[in-house]
Order: structure tokens, then sequence, then C-alpha cells
């Protein structure tokens, strides 16, 4: 068992780190793509995250879910492809206010093969993206029936 | 500060599987008080993952990704007793890194 005081030394030491290696989260911060999360569709947010053609669906991107989720606050997602070269996974919800869940860039050294938990206002599709390096825009869509909102208040 | 992340890695073979746990209210910025009034968004907005001092994993997140989010990917060439930090930024500037080692 760790202290909170071993912890906190131990995260300074990391961040100190990460400054270190020239990789400052602060100034990675103002690179969130702000448009990409306000768009409405998951061409426009392909186009704001430098996507220059039209996605298309592909047997190579997968994603996993429930076909059911019970509690829409916590819906367990997964996005993967066998494909090489990919440069950036997108977790889209069709039907939430902001339809842009998640963005993952990977790198070579981790695989794209990536699973998360979204909130899902109402039963949707839900898109696996994946950006490949040479330009291609490949999809893959599974529909999720939600029985309880998770944005409701 | 906000509560610490829950890291586990295990290796099997070359590759190191990475389980993160966070700890974050992530508030869409949709949802209303019992006042009314709208409860302003408060979600992680940048997620990276560093293995041994290397960053091999950014992600964005929106205010759609779940409270508490869980995060789960597979690092290539890792090993037993390899360092793995996550490092999470929130809309308010607020950050945590934790760091853990592969098993």
């Amino acid at each position: 068992m760790h202290t909170r005081r071993e912890m906190l030394a131990r995260s300074a030491k990391v961040a100190g780190l990460l400054a270190a290696a020239g990789f400052l989260p602060m100034s990675a911060l103002a690179a969130w793509p702000q448009a990409a999360f306000d768009a409405k569709n998951m061409a426009d947010a392909v186009k704001a995250l430098g996507g220059t053609s039209a996605p298309a669906e592909s047997k190579d991107v997968t994603i996993t879910g429930p076909d059911i989720a019970e509690n829409g606050a916590v819906v367990p997602v997964g996005v993967a492809t066998t494909l090489p070269g990919v440069k950036r996974l997108l977790l889209l919800v069709e039907k939430n206010p902001s339809v842009l869940a998640a963005v993952f860039d990977v790198t070579d050294s981790v695989e794209a093969n990536l699973n998360t938990r979204v909130k899902m206002g109402q039963s949707s599709n839900v898109f696996a993206v994946a950006m490949m390096n040479d330009g291609k825009v490949l999809y893959a869509s599974k529909e999720i029936k939600v029985t309880l909102g998770g944005c409701g208040g | 500060m906000a509560d610490p992340m829950r890291i586990r890695a295990q290796a099997a073979g070359d590759k190191v599987t990475v389980r993160v746990l966070m700890s974050h209210e992530m508030e869409t910025g949709q949802r209303k008080d019992s006042a009314g009034k709208v409860i302003p968004a408060w979600f992680i907005q940048e997620v990276t993952a560093t293995h041994n001092g290397k960053p091999v994993l950014t992600a964005e997140w929106g205010p759609s990704v779940a409270k508490n989010p869980f995060l789960q990917f597979v690092i290539k060439g890792g090993k037993a007793g390899d360092k793995v930090a996550i490092t999470w930024v929130d809309n308010k500037g607020d950050k945590r890194t934790d760091e853990a080692t592969v098993s």
C-alpha cells in the first residue's frame, strides 16, 4: 500500500520527467479539438480532425459492445482494427448531444485495440472510425439499445 | 487534487495489457441541478500514457465518456518491471499523473 505522501512525490517526479521530455500536458491541452467535439455527424467530426476522404465502411474495423445496455450511463465499448498504419481511432455515439466521444492517437507501440466506457442518452448507433496514415477513413457501426438513458438529471 | 487512478498492467508474452480506472465526475454540461441551473461541464479532455517515459498513446475525450472513466489498451514489446504512467488533464486545467509497474 502506498501512502499519499509517496504517491504525491511520485506524481511530481513523473510530471518532471514529462516536462523534461518536452511533453507538457498544458501545451497539448490547447490542441484539444473543439471543432471535432462540436460536430453533429461523423463526416464533420472526421473533417475537423483533418480527414480528407469520406468515411467508408470496412470489415477490418470492429466495434464491440453490448446489444442492450441496461444503464446508459456506463456502456462498455471497444474499438479495434487489424489494419497496420492506423493514425487515429475515433469513437462516436450517433444520438448524443456531442457525437464524438473519444479520439485515440495511437502509436506503433500500442495495439489498435482500445476499450472504454461511454454515456448514451438513448438507443443509438455507435461508430468506430479508423483514420489511417494514408488518408483513408474506415468505420464500423453497431446499434446499442439503451433501456435507461445516461444523460438525464 | 483528484483521487488517484487505479492502474493495473499485466504482461503476457511481449504484450502488456494496461487497465486504468480514473476517478472523475465527467459532468456533461447538459444536466441541471435541483434549482434548474445547468451544472457546468467538467470532464477529462486529454489522457496520455507513457511506457518507460516514452509516450505511446494520447486520447482526447469529450463529455460523453462515462463517469469514473475506464480505459484499456495493449502495449507491444513490454515486459514485467516496466513503468507505465498515465496523465489526465480536465477542462478546468486540473491534472493528475499516476504510475504503475508492469507485473
